[in-house]
């Protein structure tokens, strides 16, 4: 397998790559295993133990309720990247097909693809996600939705440039010629020759949805105490800030910083192996 | 000059157009009732009845855009039900200080960010350019709100030499002059140095980590596009002409270089406007993020609404502004139209 | 050709580090250009003619490396100068116009603001009288309306009005040396030929010397006082245009010339040289890096390239010549 080849020598020639794989895989590890492994039950209140810093017992201390916070930052992990993870998928799945088609199709396509891509950048994305999110209702499922409607147009825009540049390529004309529709062409050839490249960009994209969704539950949108989500506990956590009990909001907000960096840093060693000309 | 700017406002008017459309759409087109949500939670049918006629809900979907549009032209953007004030006149009081902030922060990323992309690129190789490096990788994975909440609790209450994230000045001091909204400017103006020093000493703060945030993407776009341009043909040749390095580099180089990051500042401004709401519930900053908040919390939605609309035509404005500095900068946008 | 000449390049020798090793671009290179005299620098992409006019002006990329030679112009040697020393020299003593004149000019500013940056820098003009006397240059390159022209972009004109541009940046503060590297290469035929026409003129006018770096003998035939010839770094003959063109006596040259289409060409009769360049990373080059294509190979060969005067100002390297 070339490809497998090319990847262990992209990984050796940018141990930081390596590195983001480990993380991800940690991060894999904790969404999954995150309940099974938590050495505390992460809603269970505990007035008794309220606001006690690190220790041997609890490792990153307590929350206001009593609650270990350790405990917390582990489940969480599966509620933020399943978040993250479905408004990806979903922002790919609108924004792919609408920009193959676009792409591929051009004219009235491409015009009213383009029209919807350009009115949504025309708003601040986190402004319009809190708008629409206000409007469909404060649950989770609506972040999701909120998230991938502002990461749309970009994978529209990636994948129709690729589709345009796939349309005249031989792969498409053979398909073409052996008498597919138009349709099975776009679906069962195009697509998914593009598909790495939007690997790349949703690898890329994942880190940026997680602080999306981390933000708007910070504001009090989307995910509802006590439920445990990182972006909300650093909320509840700003509250004791100023008095001086710090580890309630540090350390899911550092899993939130330490998920972000590994995605990035993921996306662009994906990047590196697949299509190497498009390094800064 | 005048034909640059009327075909970039030309290249606006659509924009606005779907702006309009897009939060006419988030106002009505929710599911459920309208009218319930604008009458608020604790309303009896009765109010929900009474404020459907009031504000036209029940009127065809057509007619109510109509209807909308007229709201908007006469400057109507609904009461707020938590103060029964006009959500126009809320917005505009609570305006300035968010400009205030957003602007100083935007300064504050520019005036590091650009020399250092244009540093590192020039010294390869050198401490400087792992420095933008390491800004430019880190800065992007940096949730604002946690540099905020970080910041605070590191010199305010660790340190305890910035002031208590509270508001843009102390409990002790009052207000400048209303000239222009901005403490900073006002307090200068009319001398007042004790408010401007207080003034200041708030806003660095929240100020700072908006920088921050917003440092990222220009220092690499700056970094990369100065790299670009020095490799460049017409650069060799001003080197071959024996120029000077300091007109190579600036000059030459920069103002060429310039013109990607110019086009990565509307993209830049689209994060600030959006970490502007975040760092204003942080540092309890009463701009319109913060009102904006407190409305969401309250199921308080025609504030909500008006907030979202008034910070995508500053968004368009803000890109035109973009795009006109933009034209000014390159030659071959003016004159090729 | 008597006395001093303007430029004595001896024994320069250019290093390339790549991914893939190290590129023995240059080796000992050597040639000399008198004053006021015109010489065309030729030989195939990838000979190192222009890596030579690069080297000289101190304008090689970063990864390249003189390691060893020296060019002497105007008493000093350049390849020893600083680069505050170098810049100096540069643009006022000696000169390069590139290839592509559209992308060698700053897009963004106005062409007689370029032409006037040169003469502010080395004293040619204060910052007030500039403009005018960039003006002045315009009209000695001949671009009609220089006045109104001085406003220009560079996307505003044509290529080869941006090739005269270049020029008059180059010539705009007389320097003693200008360098052309393929000044014409992508300029349609007319075009062509007005540009060397103008340089021609300009150069004898001010008794500038001139290094005309091109693959196209013809142009170099016309227009030249003397060819050399380079091949995979080396220089292999210099001799003047007709003794050359007459009786080429390195092989390459034979070939080289017998692969120009002349006026009686036809498809058959156009000769072509075997074999490709030879691979500059390996580290066991044979002396004469033509050895390996060459028809007329003997034992001697694998020798030391020599350096043999066989004729008037005529230097062959080359054991067996023709």
């Amino acid at each position: 397998m070339n490809l497998l080849r090319h990847a262990r020598y992209v990984l050796s020639e940018n141990p930081v790559t390596g590195l983001a794989f480990g993380l991800f895989a940690l991060f894999l590890i904790a969404a999954i295993l995150g309940p099974a492994l938590a050495p505390y039950n992460p809603l269970q209140s505990n007035s008794a133990m309220a606001l006690k810093p690190p220790s041997a017992a609890h490792w990153f201390g307590t929350d206001q309720l009593g609650r270990d916070i350790f405990s917390r930052v582990l489940v969480a992990t599966r509620l933020d990247l399943s978040i993250a993870f479905a408004s990806v998928v979903l922002a790919f799945l609108l924004g792919a097909l609408s920009g193959v088609a676009a792409g591929y199709f051009g004219g009235w396509t491409d015009r009213v693809v383009g029209r919807l891509a350009d009115t949504i950048m025309a708003f601040p994305l986190f402004v319009l996600a809190m708008g629409i999110v206000a409007a469909l209702g404060n649950k989770v499922i609506n972040i999701v939705i909120a998230t991938a409607i502002i990461n749309f147009p970009l994978y529209a825009r990636v994948a129709r440039a690729e589709a345009n540049v796939r349309r005249e390529a031989g792969f498409v004309e053979a398909a073409r010629l052996s008498g597919n529709g138009e349709a099975r062409v776009v679906l069962g050839h195009v697509l998914p020759n593009i598909m790495p490249i939007m690997m790349v960009q949703m690898s890329l994209t994942m880190g940026y949805a997680i602080l999306n969704a981390a933000g708007l539950s910070f504001i009090g949108l989307g995910v509802r105490p006590p439920d445990a989500e990182w972006g909300i506990m650093v909320a509840e956590g700003a509250n004791f800030i100023q008095s001086g009990e710090w580890w309630i909001a540090l350390f899911p907000g550092a899993a939130l910083m330490l998920a972000v960096f590994c995605f990035n840093l993921l996306g662009d060693g994906l990047r590196d192996i697949i299509d190497p000309r498009k390094r800064t | 000059m005048l034909k640059l700017l009327l075909s970039r406002l030309a290249t606006a008017v659509p924009s606005i157009v779907g702006v309009v459309i897009v939060t006419f759409m988030l106002t009505r087109l929710l599911p459920g009732d309208p009218a319930a949500y604008f009458a608020g939670l604790a309303a009896s049918p009765q109010a929900i009845a009474e404020i459907r006629t009031k504000l036209g809900l029940d009127k065809s979907l057509p007619e109510q855009f109509v209807a909308y549009i007229g709201d908007l032209v006469h400057g109507n953007l609904g009461n707020s039900l938590s103060t029964g004030q006009p959500v126009a006149a809320e917005i505009a009081t609570r305006l300035p200080a968010s400009a205030e902030l957003t602007l100083t922060a935007l300064i504050l990323a520019v005036v590091i960010a650009i020399p250092l992309g244009v540093l590192a690129a020039v010294k390869q190789g050198t401490w400087i350019d792992h420095l933008c490096r390491i800004v430019t990788t880190a800065g992007v994975s940096l949730p604002v709100f946690f540099t905020g909440l970080l910041f605070a609790y590191v010199f305010y209450y660790l340190l305890q030499i910035a002031p208590a994230p509270s508001g843009r000045l102390d409990v002790f001091l009052s207000p400048p002059t209303d000239i222009t909204g901005f403490y900073l400017i006002d307090s200068l103006l009319t001398a007042n140095w004790e408010t401007f020093w207080g003034a200041l000493r708030q806003l660095a703060l929240p100020a700072i980590s908006m920088a921050i945030f917003s440092l990222a993407p220009l220092a690499r776009m700056t970094r990369g596009s100065m790299l670009a341009v020095l490799g460049s043909d017409f650069i060799r040749t001003a080197r071959a002409s024996g120029l000077a390095p300091r007109t190579v580099v600036f000059t030459y180089a920069f103002r060429n270089a310039v013109l990607p990051v110019i086009t990565t500042l509307g993209m830049v401004f689209s994060f600030l406007l959006g970490a502007n709401v975040l760092v204003e519930t942080v540092f309890a900053w009463p701009g319109i993020g913060l009102y904006a908040v407190n409305a969401l919390i309250t199921s308080d939605y025609a504030p909500v609404q008006g907030f979202v609309l008034t910070m995508a035509v500053l968004y368009v404005a803000l890109n035109l502004a973009i795009d006109f500095v933009y034209g000014l900068v390159d030659p071959r946008v003016r004159l090729d139209t | 050709m008597s006395g001093v000449p303007a430029l004595a390049v001896e024994d320069l020798s250019v290093e390339f580090r790549t991914r893939s090793g190290t590129v023995k671009v240059l080796e000992r290179v050597g040639f000399e250009v008198g004053k006021g005299e015109t010489i065309a620098l030729v030989g195939e992409s990838g000979s190192g003619k222009s890596v030579t006019a690069f080297a000289v002006m101190g304008i090689l990329d970063p990864a390249g490396k003189v390691t060893s030679g020296r060019a002497m112009f105007g008493g000093s040697d350049l390849l020893a100068l600083s680069e505050a020393e170098l810049a100096e020299q540069r643009g006022r003593e000696l000169s390069m116009i590139f290839q592509n004149p559209r992308t060698a000019l700053n897009p963004i500013r106005k062409v007689g603001q370029q032409i006037a940056d040169v003469l502010v820098r080395h004293g040619g003009a204060t910052s007030l009288d500039a403009p005018k006397a960039a003006v002045e240059m315009l009209k000695k390159v001949r671009i009609p309306d220089p006045e109104r022209r001085a406003e220009a972009y560079p996307f505003e004109l044509s290529g080869g009005m941006c090739q005269r541009i270049m020029i008059a940046i180059a010539l705009a503060c007389r320097p003693a040396l200008l360098i052309a590297d393929e000044p014409t290469t992508g300029l349609d035929v007319t075009t062509q030929a007005v540009i060397m026409d103008l340089i021609g003129e300009l150069a004898r006018a001010s008794g500038m010397a001139t290094i005309f770096i091109t693959h196209d003998l013809a142009l170099a035939a016309e227009y030249c006082d003397r060819i050399v010839v380079m091949h995979a770094g080396h220089i292999v003959e210099s001799a003047p245009g007709r003794a050359l063109f007459g009786e080429p006596r390195h092989p390459y040259s034979a070939k080289l010339l017998a692969a120009t289409p002349g006026d009686s060409a036809t498809l058959e009769s156009l000769a072509s040289i075997p074999g490709n360049l030879p691979d500059l990373r390996r580290a066991d080059l044979p002396s004469c890096r033509y050895s390996a294509r060459c028809e007329r190979r003997i034992d001697d060969c694998s020798g030391p390239l020599p350096r043999r005067e066989i004729g008037e100002r005529h230097i062959v390297a080359c054991w067996n010549p023709l």
